[in-house]
């Protein structure tokens, strides 16, 4: 053994020395937090949590070595080099997609869902829904456009306190109020995004995080009109004027008994499924469309180079607003759903940390990708239901998933793929 | 002047030192890397915990001397925030020197994520304290109203004094300062003459974590709490120091990190405590809006 060792000294030195030092430099980072837990002023010692943190960076740190200078790894070092940023991959013109047969299949499945599922899932799936609408509209603005906006929640909120609101003061119901809290939302966007979209990118990031961090403040000190933190009712959906609660409020006739049904509270959830879907479609659809007209082409464009862009005469600053309103009027949508399917809306649920989750949605699901948002949402929010045991460590793998993405594939998982174009004259010789 | 307005003056003053201490570790990795380094209130956040763990194992040796308690404190917190911030751009930054422009910000709201939820998963999430080292303070009459100076501010102010001191000198008069300003001016250039600009990197974000540092133990001292969310906020006012100032700046750095905390200072006394961040918070829009290259700070030119 030792002499197998010492003969292959020279492929092993090096691994062990980088092991030793990531062992060195991981017993100074975990050594004191880790090890050290305060307990008022005094403090408990938990020796065994360093010695297995630091023994697994010195394992991992060592395979890792050890694996990079086998053939393999050298290959797969280079290829992960190469690999880190391919853009986009073009379809054949006339290639048919397999789209045309899986998609509606998809809407077909989706649209029976709601009347065989229980009530437990039903909920879940509608806030994926709910975060496949967030992570559509950030999409636009961080994955097409390049903006980073970290105050994504703001919006989130101006449409649910929206709706509330609305309700509590000016008695406007779901209908009115879903197509007022898209357009509030955007004019928010534009009054944000006018004044900052004209200076260099990385401030954007910066002043939207200390706007969604106003608007939180804002919503939990102002008593009288948002009710601090205690937060507001919001009311529920209504079809053509019929509520869906056991009693109709006013005298009005409830959905069920209109429809001679017997009463089910799972109706309300099932009704506020069905619209969101909709709208989850019609916005996939639009954000489709949109990304081949020019003004899509223009977005993607400037973030991939805005000074060329304005050499080329685009005005930058239309093209970042037309980006940040349309993204945050997605998010004011979204918002007056959650509220609704809620039926409450409090400053807890507009935190950094929405807005740090519908980011890694947009991070995981890769920057323009439509189909990755739509998966990586339904994964974010729907995966932590079901491993509960995980909870605690959500914040802690969504921020490992952002530098790792970041590191090995920035543009996502799922890259973006787009249909050729045959010139019809070129398409008549061939 | 009332009693109250230089009240407020005094603590506008000690917060604002400490800010502009924060304020220096933005706007170093700004001048180097043109990057918001959105970790940096967490690195601020993990000094304070190691204040208090250092604070807490030194009580159990019964050490109760002031000024060894602080020198142990300082050397250990300052040290091993110092190795944070060189592992966080290690691993979070270096890899995408050559990425696209977005990749690191959002590598590094991924680091302020894990540092978060790491502490909190390790520490507990509940609020941790520090008990009062230096008791006692000045007190003058002024009228009807008296001032008083506690001993831990005066501390504060005399320890940030020295901290930028020392980095001042450090960066002005030294081959390491001269090493930072060469890389910050122009890095391709730096490169050719034979400076390890991958190292001045790296340096970079030691000096800032350890200014972090620094101000983590003064503001631990000064209030006596923390949770592990404490270098959210905080970060954020550090950065809106460092714009005001004019990012880049060093000196800026410092002037609106004591601009933002006196009139911090003066807005929760006069108008309304609650809205002191909404305050802040708007002071930075307002900045970037009418004046984006800040109060000593060049205007950006795009070159291609």
């Amino acid at each position: 053994m030792k002499a197998l060792l010492m003969r292959y000294w020279p492929y092993w030195s090096g691994p062990v020395r980088d092991a030793g030092f990531a062992g060195l430099m991981a017993l100074i980072l975990f050594g004191p937090v880790v090890g050290v837990v305060l307990k008022g002023y005094d403090f408990e010692l938990h020796p065994s949590r360093v010695a297995l943190l630091v023994g697994i960076v010195i394992l991992g740190r060592l395979l890792l070595s050890l694996a990079l200078q086998t053939a393999r790894g050298k290959v797969w070092l280079q290829r992960f080099e190469l690999g880190r940023d391919q853009g986009v991959q073009v379809v054949p013109a006339h290639q048919k997609s397999l789209w045309r047969w899986v998609l509606p299949l998809i809407i077909l499945a989706a649209l029976i869902l709601p009347f065989y599922a229980n009530k437990y899932l039903l909920t879940v799936v509608i806030l994926g829904l709910i975060y496949v609408l967030l992570g559509l509209g950030l999409n636009i603005v961080v994955g097409l456009a390049g903006l980073l906006d970290l105050g994504y929640v703001a919006f989130y909120a101006i449409g649910a306190y929206g709706l509330a609101l609305g309700y509590e003061h000016l008695g406007l119901g779901f209908w009115t109020m879903l197509p007022l809290a898209a357009v509030l939302a955007a004019v928010a966007g534009a009054i944000l995004g006018f004044p900052v979209l004209r200076m260099h990118g990385d401030y954007l990031a910066i002043v939207t995080l200390g706007f969604g961090e106003i608007i939180r403040l804002v919503l939990n000190n102002w008593l009288s009109f948002t009710g601090g933190p205690n937060g507001l009712s919001a009311p529920s959906p209504t079809l053509l004027g019929l509520e869906f609660g056991r009693r109709a409020k006013d005298g009005g006739t409830p959905f069920h008994e209109f429809f001679g049904l017997t009463y089910d509270p799972n109706y309300k959830f099932i009704f506020i499924y069905l619209v969101l879907l909709l709208v989850v479609l019609l916005v996939l659809y639009v954000k489709q469309r949109l990304v081949r007209m020019p003004i899509g082409r223009a977005w993607e464009a400037l973030r991939e180079d805005e000074i060329a862009c304005r050499s080329m005469g685009l005005n930058h600053v239309l093209v970042k607003l037309s980006a940040f309103m349309l993204g945050a009027s997605t998010a004011g949508l979204a918002g007056v759903f959650f509220a609704t399917y809620q039926g409450f809306v409090n400053p807890t649920s507009f935190t950094f940390f929405e807005s740090a989750l519908i980011l890694a949605i947009v991070v995981l699901g890769g920057m323009g990708s439509t189909l990755g948002v739509v998966i990586a949402a339904f994964v974010l929010t729907v995966a932590p239901e079901l491993l509960r045991s995980f909870a605690d460590y959500r914040v802690l793998l969504f921020g490992v998933l952002m530098v790792l993405m970041m590191i090995w594939r920035p543009r996502g998982l799922i890259r973006v793929s787009r249909r050729g174009v045959v010139p019809p004259v070129a398409q008549g010789a061939a | 002047m009332d009693g109250i307005f230089l009240q407020q003056l005094v603590n506008g003053l000690t917060l604002g030192a400490v800010y502009g201490l924060i304020a220096i570790g933005y706007t170093m990795v700004y001048g180097v890397i043109g990057m918001i380094n959105f970790a940096h209130g967490e690195v601020y956040m993990i000094s304070a915990y190691l204040c208090a763990i250092s604070l807490a194992v030194l009580g159990f040796f019964g050490l109760d001397s002031f000024p060894l308690l602080m020198l142990f404190t300082l050397v250990f917190t300052l040290t091993v925030t110092g190795v944070y911030g060189w592992v966080i751009e290690r691993i979070a930054y270096r890899p995408l020197r050559h990425s696209t422009r977005l990749a690191p910000l959002i590598s590094a709201i991924g680091i302020s994520l894990i540092l978060q939820n790491y502490v909190q998963l390790s520490q507990g999430a509940r609020q941790q304290g520090v008990p009062t080292l230096l008791e006692g303070a000045f007190r003058f009459s002024i009228g009807d109203d008296f001032l008083q100076i506690s001993y831990t501010k005066i501390f504060i102010l005399l320890a940030a004094f020295v901290g930028m001191a020392v980095l001042t000198y450090i960066i002005q008069y030294t081959r390491l300062g001269r090493m930072c300003r060469a890389t910050q001016q122009d890095r391709k250039m730096a490169q050719i003459l034979g400076i390890n600009t991958d190292r001045v990197i790296s340096l970079v974000f030691v000096i800032g974590a350890t200014m972090a540092a620094l101000a983590g133990v003064l503001i631990t001292l000064n209030y006596g709490t923390f949770d592990f969310y404490a270098g959210f906020i905080i970060g954020v006012k550090a950065f809106t120091a460092a714009v005001l100032g004019g990012i880049g700046s060093l000196p800026g750095a410092m002037l609106g990190g004591l601009i933002l905390g006196l009139s911090e200072a003066q807005f929760s006394s006069m108008v309304n405590t609650d809205y002191k961040d909404v305050f802040s918070f708007s002071l930075l829009v307002l900045i970037l809006i009418f004046r984006p290259q800040g109060l000593l700070g060049r205007p950006q030119v795009v070159k291609v």
